[in-house]
């Protein structure tokens, strides 16, 4: 399995992803420049934390409109994983791969410490490797997770089983505590929480290892004959 | 040449912290006739003639300029500027 991490202008969490899925799970991965990119020989596509363009407009905003959304767009067509996580996932709800937004943090702060999050959907496969109900823990870091969606986009996820982590104590604010949710096919997760910044115990936690692991194990299963 | 004017404005319903900060500091400095404060984002376009300027303009805000999971926009397109 060979990953990209798509860097944009202003990316900042790009480099720990890369040495999640590297050095930690060993697995190949490269850092892909947004700009004539070509993603159609990378299996997994991860959008990392930061302020893409400087969160311009709305965060995401921008970077949704780029050519690379387009392919990853394609990517997500064809079924396969695509993980944002938190700038990622504003880029990820703001290009339509998902449903909702990012609004303010209801406290009007960036807040930057560990939370302990609720694994409600282990099916997906970026969980299967939790225990359905597992508390774990995963670095925040954002001023804007406050998420939001209508109604009847909440009846939607939830039917759907898309709500695949809520904090226990809502830091933000967001609707129904959520804190990451997948697309109705589930090969598309959105995230605030870092679980790249969770794959060292030494540093606090290394909750976040289990959802590379899932990914790369649910990926082998799949597409690698005889795994 | 036209110069259009975009307003984006959170919808009804949708929580606005910073409106509420601005709202509870106008009141501490002794404005207690503020109920509520909503803020909004005013972007100016200078656009070339062309036909269906307003359809375009919509797609625009559809598209880009304003997130309708969460906001309302109008714009107002004025009559030539002189450049």
């Amino acid at each position: 399995m060979k990953f990209a991490v798509i860097v944009f202008p202003g990316s900042n969490c790009d480099r720990d992803m890369y040495h999640a899925i590297k050095d930690v799970m060993r697995v190949e991965a490269d850092l892909v420049w947004y700009e004539n990119s070509n993603l159609e020989n990378y299996d997994g596509i991860l959008l990392p934390g930061g302020f893409s363009y400087g969160d311009y407009l709305r965060s995401g905003a921008v970077a949704a409109t780029s050519e690379v959304m387009k392919q990853v767009k394609e990517h997500a067509s064809k079924g396969k994983p695509v993980l944002g996580v938190c700038n990622g996932f504003q880029v990820l709800t703001e290009a339509g791969l998902l449903p909702g937004a990012l609004m303010r943090n209801k406290n009007l702060s960036f807040m930057c410490h560990q939370e302990p999050l609720v694994v409600m959907n282990n099916k997906t496969p970026f969980t299967t490797g939790y225990e359905q109900k597992e508390v774990i823990h995963l670095p925040i870091a954002h001023g804007e997770g406050n998420y939001f969606c209508d109604e009847a986009t909440l009846l939607e996820l939830k039917n759907n089983d898309q709500i695949v982590f809520t904090y226990k104590n809502n830091p933000n604010g967001s609707i129904d505590n959520i804190a990451g949710i997948v697309n109705k096919e589930g090969n598309v997760l959105g995230m605030m929480p870092h679980p790249e910044r969770a794959v060292e115990a030494l540093l606090g936690s290394n909750d976040g290892m289990k959802l590379f692991q899932s990914m790369i194990k649910n990926w082998r299963e799949s597409y690698v004959t005889n795994a | 040449m036209r110069k259009v004017t975009v307003f984006i404005t959170l919808k009804q319903g949708v929580l606005d912290p910073q409106g509420k900060a601005i709202q509870e500091s106008l009141n501490s400095l002794g404005y207690k006739e503020i109920q509520e404060a909503r803020v909004g984002k005013y972007i100016e376009l200078q656009v070339e003639e062309g036909p269906e300027l307003e359809a375009r303009v919509k797609g625009m805000c559809d598209k880009l300029l304003a997130n309708p999971v969460i906001e309302d926009y109008r714009f107002d397109v004025e009559e030539a500027v002189r450049s």
